[in-house]
């Protein structure tokens, strides 16, 4: 119920996104002609999240708005747009939920973080269990 | 009558389960002894109830009686048998049913088996086993019955997801549960020895058969599950870092550090507490992988079952199991006294990185995994933790452990030197300045994560050789076989990853019948679409004809099914296996002006990931082979031995 009530906000918020009785639109499951375009393009596509699925990128979803997320992707990086300007237009209009990639803030950072606690702490406990071997 | 008799095998079964905690906690009170003997048969019993009940599940499935819910909801009389088998566990209550079963067959099993562990201790960890049992038993007896009927049955079930049609369901779940829930023992046993006080290398011997045999189903599990996933959802992913993949990669990450940590347990008597807490810990992440999939709490290609209450129950079972569990610890921790010591640069040492590693990650994960849905509990933010996060935290964490698992297996026990490491793999290290170069001139532009992890692959898969270097290959130790196996399988799943993730190459296309498209080294025509019909569902069918450069004409033909109940669409890929990668080829809808949506990829040396994870499980097989009879041997010696004194 919930994912249905996101996917209604999202068609009522951008009408150029999805009606079920169209054909899907170009470039929603067609390349873009110039490879490094495409590349670049589909580099983007695997770190956004399509929107109406359980935990698919808009890269490897069947739903239809991920369809018309790839058209949009494709289109913008063919009129030369940069690939993070892109998530960050995304983003401003869905929330941080549609980037894989979690933004760095002050609400993730305990996120970006842990690796590096958990590393330091590791290596602690590893050399202090060592030193202490070697004491006795 | 046939669920009702479930129902009552699964009663009894936990009834049983009371009664061994009770006649455990009672046998290791002074004065209990005589009850010593009754702990292993009701364990044993308990085990043989609990499948018994879980076989009337099957067979309420088998039959498709349609007056069980259950089955009703979950099955249909059109649902082909090997559907109406595997479905018993296609759905909530049936998959926890075969948890709990997996969890008292395995009881049942130390009961039956475990001849090294000293008395008191198997007692108190068949109780142990029994209490973790208990409420398991309560969960699926008050808040997911199985076998619960309905007043008025309906004509026809609502059949099984079409997703999980597939032969991939009979294999996948079963595999990864056994795995799971067999790390239970693990847990039982440390609970078991802190409870009488007896961490030790015979221990350590006793456990690792059990964690190994795990681990070998869990490394399977998740093997096959990935490669369902690639052929299954028809975009040829094969991993996407979803919390359901992440909730089965945390206890392996745990029974992997485990596995390695018992060795020196078991070999230098080091790593007591450590071990110990890490027995704790990689059960406690089976619990909360169980607790991540089956609240629905999560929203993910494989959560089929929502509903929070029995999200809280399990979530108050995982703080009770866990959180007794660390206290038993942190009280008993103390008296257990640190075993002998070992140098910074020694095979200890190497195995040490190796925990700390695989502790890192396994804490990347985790908090990676979870870290999303505190966010929104506490802020209502929604955030999205993904392949971005995961691949750069714990990317470079994992090539360094593979770099140390080259090194780790040529080092001495207690004390080593780091000159005479470094001459010993100075070969791998020559092929891995080899592969470096040659990537480099011939794929120049290549990402940096798949360069360095081609470039380790080649390394270490040399390095994982070379204990066998010089030495008399027959009477070499099956479990040293079976760690270089096990090492090599490493070695060539990251090899086919590396180059999955490097060179496969994609195209999509809307083509019109009698086109012809290129996908790397093959040409791809579509000759026509014709209607299909199967036993429960309809399709559209392609066929294509690929040829490799001027090669012979082979016929491929990818399907787009559409199952009535419920109504649902699934891809059916068609892929062609070659030597040197896989052709994957996937029919789309159709665009109404006579055009049809094609998805091909050519995916050079993928087939190494799953057959890498296969040798890795091979390989572990092959070591709690050797184990076993190793232990046999032993035993039958001391018995001659006492029979020559006697």
């Amino acid at each position: 119920m919930k994912r249905a009530l996101i996917a209604l906000a999202l068609i009522a918020a951008a009408p150029a996104l999805a009606d079920s009785s169209l054909p899907p639109a170009a470039l929603a499951n067609t390349q873009l002609p110039d490879p490094k375009q495409e590349a670049a393009a589909k580099a983007l596509m695997v770190t956004l999240r399509c929107l109406v699925c359980q935990g698919q990128s808009i890269a490897d979803s069947d739903a239809e708005i991920a369809g018309d997320m790839r058209a949009l992707v494709r289109r913008r990086i063919q009129a030369g747009e940069k690939p993070e300007d892109i998530r960050q237009w995304l983003i401003a209009r869905y929330g941080n939920w549609v980037s894989y990639a979690p933004p760095v803030e002050p609400v993730t950072w305990p996120l970006w973080g842990a690796p590096i606690l958990l590393l330091v702490a590791g290596t602690v406990i590893a050399r202090g269990s060592l030193k202490r071997r070697r004491r006795t | 009558m046939i669920a009702e008799a479930g129902l009552a095998a699964l009663w009894l079964a936990a009834a049983l389960a009371l009664l061994q905690f009770v006649f455990g906690a009672m046998a290791l009170r002074p004065g209990g002894g005589a009850l010593l003997g009754a702990v292993r048969p009701v364990a044993v019993v308990q085990g043989v109830l609990v499948a018994l009940a879980f076989g009337l599940l099957v067979l309420c499935f088998l039959r498709t009686d349609l007056s069980v819910e259950l089955v009703a909801r979950n099955s249909h009389s059109a649902t082909p048998w090997l559907y109406k088998f595997a479905g018993t566990w296609g759905n909530h209550e049936g998959s926890m049913l075969l948890w709990v079963m997996i969890l008292g067959v395995a009881g049942g099993a130390v009961a039956l088996l475990e001849r090294r562990l000293p008395e008191p201790t198997l007692i108190a960890t068949l109780a142990a086993q029994a209490v973790i049992g208990l409420g398991f038993y309560a969960f699926l007896l008050f808040a997911s019955n199985p076998f619960a009927r309905l007043a008025a049955p309906p004509a026809e079930g609502l059949s099984l997801n079409p997703l999980l049609q597939d032969p991939g369901l009979a294999f996948h779940p079963p595999t990864l549960y056994i795995g799971y829930v067999g790390l239970s023992v693990a847990f039982s046993f440390a609970v078991g020895a802190l409870v009488t006080r007896d961490v030790g290398a015979d221990f350590a011997r006793a456990m690792r058969p059990w964690v190994l045999g795990a681990w070998i189903l869990l490394t399977l599990g998740i093997t096959a599950g990935s490669y369902w996933a690639y052929y299954e959802l028809g975009w040829g992913g094969w991993w996407f870092w979803d919390p359901v993949e992440n909730a089965s990669l945390m206890p392996w990450l745990a029974a992997t550090a485990l596995l390695h940590s018992v060795t020196v347990l078991a070999t230098r008597d080091g790593l007591r507490a450590w071990t110990v807490m890490l027995a704790v810990v990689a059960f406690s992440m089976s619990m909360v992988g169980t607790f991540l999939v089956r609240s629905g709490i999560l929203t993910s290609v494989h959560a089929f079952a929502v509903d929070p209450r029995r999200g809280s129950f399990i979530l108050a079972l995982l703080l009770i199991y866990i959180g007794g569990a660390l206290a038993l610890f942190a009280l008993r921790v103390g008296t257990v006294r640190e075993g002998s010591r070992f140098d910074m640069v020694s095979r200890e040492g190497a195995l040490v990185v190796n925990n700390l590693l695989l502790s890192a990650i396994l804490g990347i994960v985790l908090v990676g995994t979870l870290y999303p849905l505190a966010v929104e509990a506490v802020s209502g933010e929604k955030l999205s933790v993904g392949p971005p996060y995961f691949n750069a935290a714990a990317g470079p964490l994992a090539l360094i452990l593979v770099a140390v698992m080259g090194a780790g297996p040529v080092m001495r026990w207690r004390r080593d030197d780091l000159l005479p490491v470094a001459r010993r793999v100075a070969m791998p290290l020559l092929l891995a300045a080899a592969a470096l170069l040659a990537v480099a001139l011939l794929a120049p532009g290549i990402h940096v994560l798949p360069l360095l992890g081609l470039v380790a692959a080649a390394g270490v898969g040399a390095a994982s050789l070379a204990p066998l270097w010089k030495r008399n290959l027959r009477r070499t130790p099956l479990f040293t076989w079976g760690m270089v196996i096990s090492h090599l399988g490493v070695a060539v799943s990251l090899a086919g990853m590396a180059s999955e993730s490097a060179f496969t190459q994609e195209t999509l296309v809307a083509s019109r019948i009698g086109e012809t498209h290129r996908v790397g080294p093959y040409s791809v025509r579509l000759d026509g679409v014709e209607p299909v019909v199967g036993p429960n569902w309809t399709a559209v069918e392609a066929s294509l004809t690929v040829r490799r450069g001027d090669g012979p004409p082979t016929v491929m033909h990818p399907q787009a099914r559409m199952f009535s109940t419920p109504p649902t669409e699934t891809n059916e890929s068609a892929i062609a296996t070659h030597v040197d990668g896989q052709l994957y080829t996937v029919l789309g809808k159709d665009d109404g002006q006579g055009r049809w949506q094609l998805r091909l990829w050519w995916k050079p040396f993928v087939t190494l990931i799953w057959a890498g994870g296969a040798l890795i499980a091979i390989g572990g097989a092959l070591a709690l082979f050797g184990r076993i009879r190793r232990a046999g041997r032993a035993q039958r010696a001391e018995r001659a031995t006492q029979g020559y004194l006697a």
